[in-house]
């Protein structure tokens, strides 16, 4: 019997693949080189001109200071929520990796902050920081931890704050699963081995376990930043990056300029900006998850 | 586990032999501390071993299947990592470390990490983790289980050869049973949580206390005749043609349909029917027995009375007559 | 004692994660003047009912505002990606996993990545192709947008799915007389068929959650996406009627809740196996 068409794997797997392929390319990748190319244009959104701007959109980006301080707060937001998590997941993951009873109601629990949409999550949480009916005032008040009040969405630290706090309580969750599912990937051996030469619960999870930990802690980190520094729903939703732009993020701010206030050139610009640090967060991460992961074979 | 009562002495090699689920593992876990009984006592060094005792203060090393080496760090950092958890100062655990790897020949390989050493070699780093915690008990679970057939043989003589060297008192795990019978000062041969028999590997294989013991020594195992009343064990290297054995006393004869005969180079393996019984029995002569046997004929073979053995046919605990 | 820590710490995490959950059903359901009352006021407790629970902001939402037409909505976006998500995703991901050997495993990373290329980037290319083919301020947009999220995770969570299915009955089907087609489209639907789950899965709770394309495309009330019109469009003249609101954010909530609960595992196994082992 010959080989039929039916029998090439080659063809089949390309075909298989083409309208994935096709459908990444065109509505992924070609927007994603339209918005840089939109960067260095002044285009707006309503005509359908496009004229060549040089890196003047850049230049005046780079000297506005709400951009800079979008710029600030984006990192401020990122890196303050993502080492939350980092602490909460790895002491979470620590209690969960435990049997006890009443452990699977408990990590449904843990799970809502993810699965729930970021939008409504953010409405709940502009109403838990309502500056007179806040619930998280009244139970500080209640239990005598605070004295004055905190006007949470109305003063900008604390806004930022506030925001620090929604984004690492959204993706703890994720990344307590994450580190989970590596600590249960580990091999037993190992620890055992480290248990039998000698090795007390600390330095068994800093010398051993965190160690192999690596890949999987790694691609968590990269998601954690990704989700969080190009957010747009909840500084949004909580406060709509007020008051007077003081807790602006990148992605909030492209969007006020590029789509709402349809100058697509500035708004590409601040969206794109961030690009750069994102991939090479993003492969400095993965190499250590790929060092680490060939060190462990 | 279902009762086991062991003791071993001072310097010696026991090994827990059995097939896998025989809780020969469980047991070395739990002198480890690894894993807790449910009752009964553990002594080490004559004292009494507290089941909340951790594994670190017990004064044992441990050799995993797989080695368990740390992935993450060198060879060297391997040696060194029990010694930093006890919190020896830095330049003794250099000094120990260097001691160690010279003992094993493996100081050329202190800067490797685990992955780009061999199996024979990865061995060796572990050994050298666990004697240098200075233990009065090694404990090896199936460490030759991971080397190819053809390392093993050497595996196995620098293991032994390593052991009296040291001379600490090791237990060690396999469900070889030649790796057992090579390396065992005693061996102590396990069945369902159980410990069959304890003895020198002469013992354990020329005077088994059941059938189970019987048959699981030897490759390959004692061929088990059912007469009324008991079942008759000897050995395929006994069982000889009786041609060979020529006109001797105390020779047990029987004729052997022969039905195949396997050509293993340094043995031949003759299966046949013995005395009209549905069972197989299997002879096996050494390649310096040439005599021909032909499938398909039959031939008397005989075996010396002072080698069989007898077992109840219901217990399969053996008879001394 | 450490067995008291661990459910100290425990329940200490459920708190944290869970209370905003405890607190929109109880705003839900409280009525008007057990709910307005002021924070500072610390001899009325806002955890509890001190009055009977009321359905009327439940009524209220149902009854005068657009939510029910915001689930409608929802729901026919959500079909629509579904199978075009379903179409499209789970052959690439069977043939990264099975027919593409060594390159596809690059491929599949790769598309694993644009993952990651943020809607807070391709939005603003997007409102103008959008514009450009008329679809502005129409659920037809986000149909077409959306799968550029869910294709990507999908494809590799199938991929990571199939590298869990052994070859053994694919191949047994190749020896016994099936061309590699004919096992395609005949032995492998009954394998994947868990993946194909775990794909509709996803799509629907990615679907669910998405806020930003939501946004920048759709402007008019009766076109909003439940996730879009909750938190912009169910103010009524500068008030928030924030019973209301949280019966929709509940309401919302506890379906995906459940659902993410249920196929967790799948997804933490893809994870692990995709962009680590990847």
């Amino acid at each position: 019997m010959r080989r039929t068409l039916a029998d090439r794997e080659d063809v089949l797997g390309v075909a298989m693949l083409a309208p994935a392929l096709a459908y990444i390319v065109l509505l992924v990748g070609v927007p994603f080189v339209l918005a840089i190319l939109l960067s260095f244009s002044n285009a707006s959104a309503g005509s359908l001109s496009f004229e060549w701007a040089g890196w003047r959109n850049y230049a005046a980006i780079i000297g506005d200071p709400i951009f800079l301080r979008a710029l600030r707060n984006t990192a401020i937001v990122t890196i303050g929520s993502q080492v939350l998590v980092i602490v909460l997941a790895t002491a979470a993951a620590q209690v969960f990796r435990a049997t006890f009873r009443g452990k699977h109601l408990a990590r449904l629990v843990l799970l809502l902050p993810w699965a729930v949409p970021v939008s409504l999550a953010a409405i709940a949480w502009t109403w838990i920081f309502d500056s007179t009916f806040s619930v998280l005032n009244w139970t500080l008040k209640a239990t005598h931890l605070m004295h004055g009040w905190l006007y949470w969405l109305g003063d900008p630290g604390l806004a930022l704050a506030a925001i620090i706090i929604v984004q690492a309580w959204r993706i703890f969750p994720f990344a307590t699963v994450i580190v989970l599912a590596g600590l249960s990937s580990i091999p037993q051996d190992v620890v055992e081995a480290s248990i039998v030469d000698g090795a007390g619960f600390w330095r068994r999870l800093f010398q051993v376990e965190l160690p192999l930990l690596l890949p999987v802690v790694a691609v968590a980190v990269l998601f954690g930043v990704v989700y969080t520094a190009t957010d747009l729903g909840v500084v949004y939703i909580l406060t709509g990056g007020g008051p007077a732009n003081t807790t602006q993020v990148l992605p909030t701010l492209a969007f006020q300029r590029g789509v709402l206030g349809a100058d697509l050139g500035q708004g590409a610009a601040i969206a794109v900006f961030l690009l750069p640090f994102l991939i090479v967060f993003a492969a400095l991460m993965l190499r250590l998850a790929r060092r680490a992961e060939v060190g462990a074979r | 586990m279902d009762g086991v009562d062991l003791s071993i002495r001072e310097g010696e090699l026991v090994v827990l032999l059995g097939p896998s689920g025989c809780g020969k593992t469980t047991l070395l876990r739990m002198i480890a501390g690894l894993e807790r009984p449910t009752s009964g006592e553990i002594f080490i060094g004559g004292e009494r071993i507290d089941a909340d005792v951790p594994p670190r203060a017990r004064g044992i090393a441990m050799v995993f299947q797989s080695y368990a080496l740390y992935p993450h760090r060198t060879v060297a950092q391997n040696i060194a990592f029990p010694l930093e958890a006890s919190g020896m100062p830095r330049s003794q655990i250099a000094e120990k470390v260097r001691w160690a790897a010279d003992m094993f020949g493996i100081t050329p390989y202190l800067a490797r990490y685990p992955r780009q050493l061999s199996g024979g070699e990865r061995q060796r780093v572990a050994l050298c983790r666990a004697l240098v915690r200075d233990p009065k008990v090694f404990l090896l679970d199936e460490p030759l289980a991971n080397l190819d057939a053809k390392l093993r043989n050497m595996a196995r003589d620098e293991l032994k050869r390593f052991q009296r060297q040291v001379k600490r008192t090791t237990v060690y795990v396999t469900h070889d049973q030649v790796e057992a019978m090579g390396l065992g000062d005693r061996i102590a041969v396990m069945d369902r949580g159980k410990v069959r028999q304890v003895g020198t590997p002469e013992q354990v294989y020329e005077d088994p206390v059941d059938t189970f013991v019987a048959t699981f020594l030897g490759q390959p195992p004692m061929n088990l005749l059912e007469l009324p009343g008991a079942l008759l064990g000897f050995r395929p290297e006994h069982f000889l043609p009786a041609a060979y054995y020529g006109a001797r006393e105390g020779l047990r004869s029987f004729p052997l349909a022969v039905r195949r005969v396997e050509y293993l180079g340094s043995d031949r393996y003759v299966y046949g029917n013995a005395a009209g019984a549905g069972a197989t029995v299997i002879a096996k002569l050494p390649a310096t027995i040439a005599m021909e046997i032909a499938e398909g004929t039959e031939m008397e073979f005989a075996v010396p009375e002072r080698t069989l053995c007898y077992f109840d046919a219901a217990t399969g605990a053996r008879q001394r007559r | 004692m450490k067995r008291l820590g661990l459910y100290a710490a425990a329940a200490g995490f459920m708190i944290f994660a869970g209370f905003p959950f405890y607190w929109m059903l109880i705003t839900a359901f409280k009525q008007n003047r057990d709910l307005y009352v002021g924070a500072f006021d610390t001899s009325h407790v806002p955890w509890i009912f001190n009055d009977p629970p009321t359905l009327e902001h439940v009524r209220l939402l149902f009854g005068q505002t657009d939510f029910l037409r915001w689930v409608g909505n929802t729901m026919l976006v959500v079909v629509a990606v579904v199978i075009i998500t379903v179409v499209i995703a789970v052959p690439a991901g069977y043939s990264l996993a099975r027919l593409t050997g060594r390159w596809g495993e690059r491929v599949g990373m790769g598309i694993f990545f644009t993952y990651l290329i943020p809607p807070t980037l391709l939005f603003i290319p997007f409102s103008r192709v959008v514009a450009l083919l008329g679809l502005q301020n129409s659920l037809g947009a986000l149909i077409l947008v959306y799968p550029t999220i869910t294709i990507p995770f999908c494809t590799w969570l199938v991929m990571g799915f199939m590298r869990t299915v052994p070859w053994d009955i694919e191949e047994q089907a190749m020896i016994d007389g099936y061309s590699r087609l004919a096992v395609i489209l005949r032995v492998a639907p009954r394998l994947i068929l868990p993946g194909i789950l775990t794909v509709v899965v996803f799509t629907f709770t990615l679907v669910m959650q998405e806020f930003v394309y939501a946004l920048t495309f759709i402007s008019s009330v009766d076109r909003m996406t439940v996730s879009l019109g909750v938190p912009i469009a169910l103010v009524r003249g500068d008030v928030y009627h924030w019973g209301s609101l949280m019966a929709a954010a509940l309401f919302t909530s506890i379906p995906l809740a459940v659902v993410y609960n249920l196929f967790i595992d799948r997804f933490i196994q893809g994870f692990t196996m995709g962009a680590v082992k990847g």
